[in-house]
């Protein structure tokens, strides 16, 4: 009943005229983003921080601002995969396998409605699911001291290279780079400047906004660059749509499939280290188990459109939970959020559901509307979204690049600021050439001073004893799932890894 | 040897990281951890890590051919002088070129690049000054 009433005053507070243009216009953008290949929810949600921010958005209109855009995103990824079978980003790699033979059979129409409305079944209980399971784990993690805090952030980072991890030193050089750079600044401690080097500009340390938008929107603007891909991938391509509602049959014979790959994605997203793609590859892969009794998966199915669609959009849902319960992200795209919590100097976790609850709440209440909003826009205005396709990158790229520089520039007016933005651009380049996850890196930037003094402050309340770090039930058991969740990947990641991503490309380095 | 080369300099990275730690002047209010111990931390990880690398090299990335390096290396000499001419140029004339120069080498025409880059410099213009009144660098001509 509690919940009922705190999310009647989350409606409250999402229900005003600002807050539903806000929400309207970053489902619009979040989609178009999706759409376009190149341009993935992370991306996405991290061009458009600065712009938040320069608008003087307060916390909770900035939030339904970009978690729109991340639901957005997720509903749009569907639509190149369908008719160009190309994923607009990675969740949707796995919509392509039914989607564009679908397409290809003339039912492009069916398959984008129906994608449709199975990216809303999974949003809409993935978002119950949220309302359901944060407060709980809430509960449990105002059990937690500094130390079992330290324990979470290295689970965080020991999971973070995820199941499909191939190369687990990557990922754990990756977390202490990121980490690294977060140590560059004044001690928050003892207030002595580390790794300045006598730039006044570091003591504050570096902005992970900064990095964010240089790691995530001006590496692909090289990457772009390099294969020197200027056209657009629809291109001579006829992109007919034909009838845009789905019959009533397809959409009954898919409705057990959008039912369990919503709740298996929900669960997907919840853990660390999964996310979106894992959730819609379990998804795609138990439905052919189940129900693919004559071999159509693959050919065309309905229900192997729904059921990766169904399952990312509530994996999406899934990965905020940890991220606001515990204000430790379990993918790409949180870990971008979780940077505007921190730029608005409102501190995830357990607190926040004490101390800012109509954030958390407005938020909900937002993503409930959103979600509405999504799929009135994405099935009768679905052909506008396809003429996006049409755009080339050779305008496409410009116009991200010079947008990230505003952002950035119209937050901090310094040009230092920008010149570290280009440096982080031309380093996620060369990960992402050398395969190294870039997730990892931000996650570091963000979380590298709240770990440090998690850190110090359980060591010193215990007099400098540091087997205090492993001391309780509580953190020895995150340490547990921890190195599990480290090792793991070193067992089956090949193989997860190889069948998930037969179709891939450098853009698995930002995975979501 | 793509690996390998990464992992050595991420071990030098990892060395020359504990020297800037070992430097930190401890203040003489300090914790019982001090800010030396969790960088030393950090750096172990990034050795050990950076080693195994080197040590257990994945396939070979597939590095571009010399002239598409040029291509990025242009790009970024381009980008820092944008963001140098920003405030000396004000944000319309900057921000024209360096878009047409991006669109132009990702195979537009020269009058396409022009026009991709005076649309997106005075689209921005438009809708992140004049509409939501964002404040952009101001050249000698007030735009």
């Amino acid at each position: 009943m509690e919940t009922l009433a705190n999310l009647g005053d989350g409606f409250a507070i999402a229900i005003t005229w600002q807050n539903l243009l806000l929400a309207l216009l970053g489902c619009f953008l979040g989609t178009i983003m999706g759409a376009l290949p190149g341009l993935g929810p992370s991306n996405g949600v991290a061009i458009l921080i600065p712009l938040a921010f320069t608008l003087g958005l307060g916390a909770t209109p900035s939030l339904i601002l970009l978690t729109s855009v991340y639901y957005g995103a997720m509903y749009g990824g569907r639509i190149s995969s369908i008719l160009l079978n190309i994923p607009g980003d990675e969740p949707a790699m796995m919509t392509c396998l039914d989607g564009h033979p679908m397409a290809k059979k003339g039912l492009a129409g069916e398959a984008l409605s129906l994608s449709g409305v199975a990216s809303f079944v999974g949003a809409f209980f993935a978002t119950w699911g949220l309302i359901l399971l944060a407060p709980q784990l809430v509960k449990i993690a105002l059990l937690f001291g500094p130390a079992e805090y330290f324990a979470l952030f290295a689970l965080a980072f020991m999971t973070l290279g995820g199941v499909s991890s191939t190369n687990q030193a990557k990922s754990a050089f990756a977390a202490a780079l990121g980490l690294g750079l977060a140590t560059i600044g004044v001690d928050t401690q003892t207030g002595v400047p580390r790794f300045t080097f006598g730039e006044v500009h570091l003591y504050d340390g570096l902005d992970f906004l900064v990095a964010i938008v240089g790691l995530f929107a001006l590496s692909e603007v090289f990457i772009f660059l390099e294969n020197r891909h200027g056209g657009s991938d629809a291109e001579g391509k006829k992109l007919v749509i034909g009838r845009l509602y789905p019959p009533m049959s397809m959409l009954k014979s898919c409705t057990p499939t959008m039912l369990r790959t919503s709740f298996l994605g929900f669960v997907a997203g919840v853990l660390p280290g999964a996310g979106a793609s894992l959730g819609s590859f379990i998804s795609y892969s138990m439905e052919k188990r189940l129900v693919d009794k004559e071999n159509t998966f693959g050919t065309g199915d309905p229900r192997g459109v729904a059921a990766p669609e169904a399952g990312n959009n509530a994996a999406a849902g899934g990965a905020l939970v940890p991220m606001l319960a515990l204000g430790v992200p379990g993918s790409g795209t949180t870990a971008v959020l979780l940077a505007v919590l921190l730029a608005l100097n409102i501190t995830p976790g357990p607190l926040l559901f004490t101390q800012n609850p109509d954030v958390v709440w407005g938020l909900i209440a937002a993503l409930f509307i959103a979600n509405f909003m999504l799929l009135a826009m994405n099935i009768p205005m679905v052909g506008l979204f396809t003429r996006v396709l049409m755009i080339p990158s050779r305008i496409l790229m410009p116009i991200v690049a010079m947008v990230s520089f505003v952002g950035i520039y119209g937050i901090s007016g310094s040009t230092f600021d920008l010149m570290v933005m280009i440096g982080f651009g031309v380093m996620g380049w060369g990960l992402r050439k050398l395969d190294v996850p870039l997730v990892p890196v931000i996650l570091g930037t963000l979380l590298g001073n709240a770990m440090e003094n998690n850190l110090r402050r359980a060591v010193t309340i215990d007099n400098g004893n540091w087997w205090t770090l492993v001391d309780s039930p509580l953190s020895l058991a995150l340490w547990a799932i921890a190195i599990i969740g480290f090792v793991l990947p070193l067992i089956v990641g090949a193989r997860v890894k190889a069948r998930m991503h037969a179709r891939r490309d450098q853009e698995g380095s930002i995975s979501d | 040897m793509s690996d390998r080369i990464f992992g050595v300099v991420g071990v030098l990275l990892a060395i020359g990281y504990v020297f800037a730690a070992l430097a930190i002047e401890e203040s003489f209010l300090s914790d019982a951890v001090g800010p030396k111990a969790f960088p030393l931390i950090i750096a172990a990880i990034l050795g050990l890590s950076s080693a195994v690398i080197a040590l257990r090299p994945d396939a070979e990335p597939s590095w571009p051919a010399l002239g598409r390096l040029m291509e990025i290396g242009a790009a970024v000499i381009v980008l820092i002088f944008y963001a140098q001419m920003l405030p000396v140029a004000g944000f319309v004339i900057a921000t024209a070129v360096a878009a047409a120069y991006l669109a132009w080498r990702l195979g537009a025409s020269v009058f396409e690049a022009a026009l991709t880059g005076i649309g997106t410099s005075v689209g921005i213009y438009v809708i992140f000054h004049l509409v939501l009144g964002l404040s952009l660098a101001r050249g000698p001509f007030g735009f």
